[in-house]
């Protein structure tokens, strides 16, 4: 190989393809601007805006006071202004202060007054567990969103996603919650630098793997666990179809709907707690569609329902390859 | 080891002092005026300018005007309800007026009558007090933010106005209003110092009415007044009388300018008193007494400017009755077109939630369409 091949085509990780979404959306549009607790002189405490400040300047990506309600609140007067903020709320659970803004002004924004002054805002919410984080840095925090009207809510599970996501994000005229698998940060791929990516925008879910023995419908930091799931359930003489949803809002039915019709079997797979969780939705959703099509009922694997738990005991909470496969087992029977 | 050995347990390891550090800012400027600054009543008065007053004057007749109009339409039921700004109508009038057109204005659900006083439509103004819509208006045709419901959320909105505004080099200033209760809330701290550390242009006008709803200010704050809370954020508080109209017409001059030179934010409180109940639904013989209501109706901001300029021969009977004459016509203008019911679309339900409607939203759109087609055959 080449030196020259080997910078076109080398192993990049998915914090490594969120920057460049930002730092791409700056270069091409003067009204982007990043702004969050650490995001500057840091780089962020997870380093995804690692080199912006330097790049762009303060007044481009700005290192606010620690205060989440006030990060939201004035990127909410920026964007009414014209800009178009990227805001970081660090980890899932440090968002919760800002909910006020985000549920009664972000959301409402466009509705309220009648579609004159929507608010193209991008929140960049680090989410979900297996990290070995303590509490209050681990929350799988969807369901808040998935439940407010206004909110575009999508979550990237891979490097390509992890760019086009964010570039197609932050080009929104709507606010769209960002939502980064932060266990998936450093997953890899081949991906080159500087050609262009081209992934289906918002709104769309896609096949990751076709099979015929049953969907796994899924998305973000679940996705990897579906994958190995399903080369394991070879094992078992299982076929199964991975879909990954990759938009909370809009949900792409069309794609779950069509897949669980081809197999007739589906498994809902999220970290989040099971009870209003988005599985519940989608469940009931795939029920209403495919229930002429379905051989078993839509079964789910999800977080248990419980305050996320301490690092040590996080393996047992969140969905694995057996719990997957449990499942897929259970939806075997004949009558 | 032994317990007298563990650092700490005594001072004699203690051989350094800790780094030097002072205060980066003198309290002093930062503090308030002691007492609420006024104009009208002191000799100060005698260096306004008379056609300003006059024209605030016709502003205030009006603005008394306006909030009987919009009480009486919530005694018919034209409006759900109106949270009333008689006695406080110097501080509408005022943050209105002292703005320039680039400018930004943020109210509170109060204050309808600011927006009104900014050149706002009366009718647009009331569609959220009506119930036809939440905005009757496009915030940035008129730079008046939709009339905000939650408290003190619309604070840091204001910041980051001026904020961008800044950085794209226009000479803009947000002018944030809330009330007495609205300052415990966590945005108006979020909001203070966000301003203050980013310099941005924005004057915060707290109108200390004397009540949240039922809860008086000394159960609200236990700070000497509230204007003392810009000491804490690094930014000048002043304290005025908010029924005087010339001294907050000064004190929110200085503030706007100050902010559009560069200098900053300001918080500026205003002593005043809500003269009626909270809304309709509010009964306020539960929590006040008669005679402090009585007590500042000796204190009334359009009486007070009355009185300062006929007093000094600026204001004759004509002047006082052209203004009477402009208040009825607007309130009559008013009381007809309110009369009129709203033509309401109900698919616009669907229409303003995203820029381009979920699959979900378009098949409830096609029920209630299906709907209204069902009801328009019956």
């Amino acid at each position: 190989m080449t030196t020259v091949a080997q910078q076109a085509v080398k192993p990049a990780t998915m914090a490594q393809a969120l920057t460049r979404a930002m730092r791409d959306a700056m270069a091409e549009d003067p009204t982007v601007h990043v702004m969050g607790e650490d995001v500057g002189t840091l780089g962020g405490v997870f380093r995804i805006t690692d080199g912006l400040a330097k790049e762009f300047g303060e007044d481009r990506v700005t290192d606010t006071p620690l205060a989440e309600a006030g990060i939201l609140g004035t990127a909410v007067g920026m964007a009414m202004y014209g800009l178009r903020p990227v805001v970081e709320m660090q980890f899932d659970a440090f968002a919760y202060p800002a909910f006020e803004q985000l549920i009664s002004h972000v959301a409402k924004m466009r509705n309220r007054t009648r579609g004159a002054m929507p608010l193209p805002i991008t929140i960049r919410v680090p989410y979900g567990g297996g990290i070995g984080g303590v509490e209050h840095h681990c929350d799988s925090s969807e369901a808040y969103y998935t439940a407010t009207p206004g909110l575009t809510v999508v979550t990237p599970a891979t490097v390509e996603d992890a760019y086009g996501l964010l570039r197609a994000s932050i080009a929104s005229d709507d606010p769209v919650v960002f939502l980064e698998p932060k266990r998936l940060y450093w997953s890899k791929a081949q991906w080159s630098p500087d050609a262009p990516v081209a992934v289906p925008g918002i709104g769309e879910a896609l096949v990751r793997r076709t099979g015929t023995s049953a969907t796994l419908i899924t998305y973000g930091p679940s996705l990897p666990v579906c994958l190995e799931a399903a080369e394991a359930a070879r094992e078992e003489g299982w076929d199964l179809e991975v879909v990954d949803l990759r938009s909370l809002v809009p949900f792409d039915e069309e794609t779950v709907v069509a897949s669980v019709r081809r197999t007739g079997r589906a498994v809902v797979v999220h970290e989040a707690g099971g009870f209003g969780g988005p599985g519940a939705e989608i469940a009931a959703r795939v029920t209403e569609r495919c229930f002429h099509h379905l051989e078993a009922p839509v079964l789910r694997v999800t977080g248990f329902d419980i305050p996320y738990p301490p690092p040590m005991l996080e393996k047992y909470h969140l969905p694995g390859v057996e719990r997957i496969l449990d499942a897929v087992a259970r939806l075997q029977w004949e009558n | 080891m032994t317990v007298q050995e563990l650092p700490g347990a005594g001072a004699s390891h203690r051989v350094t002092p800790p780094p030097a550090w002072r205060p980066r800012t003198e309290a002093a400027p930062l503090l308030p005026d002691p007492e609420p600054y006024r104009v009208l009543g002191t000799a100060a008065a005698e260096h306004l300018d008379p056609a300003l007053m006059r024209r605030y004057y016709a502003e205030l007749v009006r603005g008394r005007r306006y909030n009987a109009q919009a009480t009486a339409l919530t005694r018919q039921g034209r409006l759900a309800v109106y949270p009333s700004t008689v006695g406080q109508e110097a501080a509408e009038i005022a943050a209105a007026l002292v703005l320039e057109e680039q400018d930004w204005l943020f109210p509170s659900y109060r204050d309808t009558l600011a927006a009104v006083a900014r050149g706002l439509d009366p009718v647009q103004a009331l569609t959220l007090l009506r119930g036809d819509w939440h905005t009757g208006y496009d915030p940035r045709e008129h730079r008046i933010a939709p009339l905000c419901t939650p408290l003190a959320t619309q604070l840091p909105h204001a910041v980051g106005v001026a904020h961008a505004a800044r950085l794209r080099g226009d000479e803009v200033v947000a002018l944030a209003m809330v009330g007495d209760g609205g300052t415990s809330e966590g945005d108006f701290h979020e909001a203070l110092n966000f301003a203050a550390v980013w310099q941005a242009p924005v004057v915060f006008l707290v109108q200390n009415n004397g009540f949240a709803i039922s809860v008086p200010l000394a159960k609200q704050t236990a700070a000497p007044t509230l204007a003392h809370k810009a000491v804490g954020y690094g930014m000048p508080g002043r304290l005025v009388d908010g029924n005087d109209v010339a001294a907050l017409h000064e004190v929110l001059t200085e503030a706007v300018q100050r902010a559009r030179a560069g200098g900053g934010p300001t918080l500026i409180e205003a002593v005043t008193y809500r003269m009626e109940a909270h809304t309709n639904a509010d009964d306020a013989t539960r929590y006040r007494t008669d005679s402090e209501v009585e007590a500042w109706k000796a204190h009334d901001p359009v009486e007070l400017l009355e009185r300062e300029l006929t007093g000094r021969g600026w204001l004759d009977e004509t002047a006082v009755r052209e203004a009477r004459d402009a208040a009825e016509a607007m309130a009559a203008d008013l009381r007809e077109r309110m009369n009129a019911e709203p033509v309401l679309n109900p698919m616009d339900l669907f229409a303003h939630v995203y820029a381009e409607q979920t699959g979900r939203l378009r098949e409830q759109a096609a029920m209630l369409r299906a709907e209204l087609e069902a009801e328009d055959d019956a």
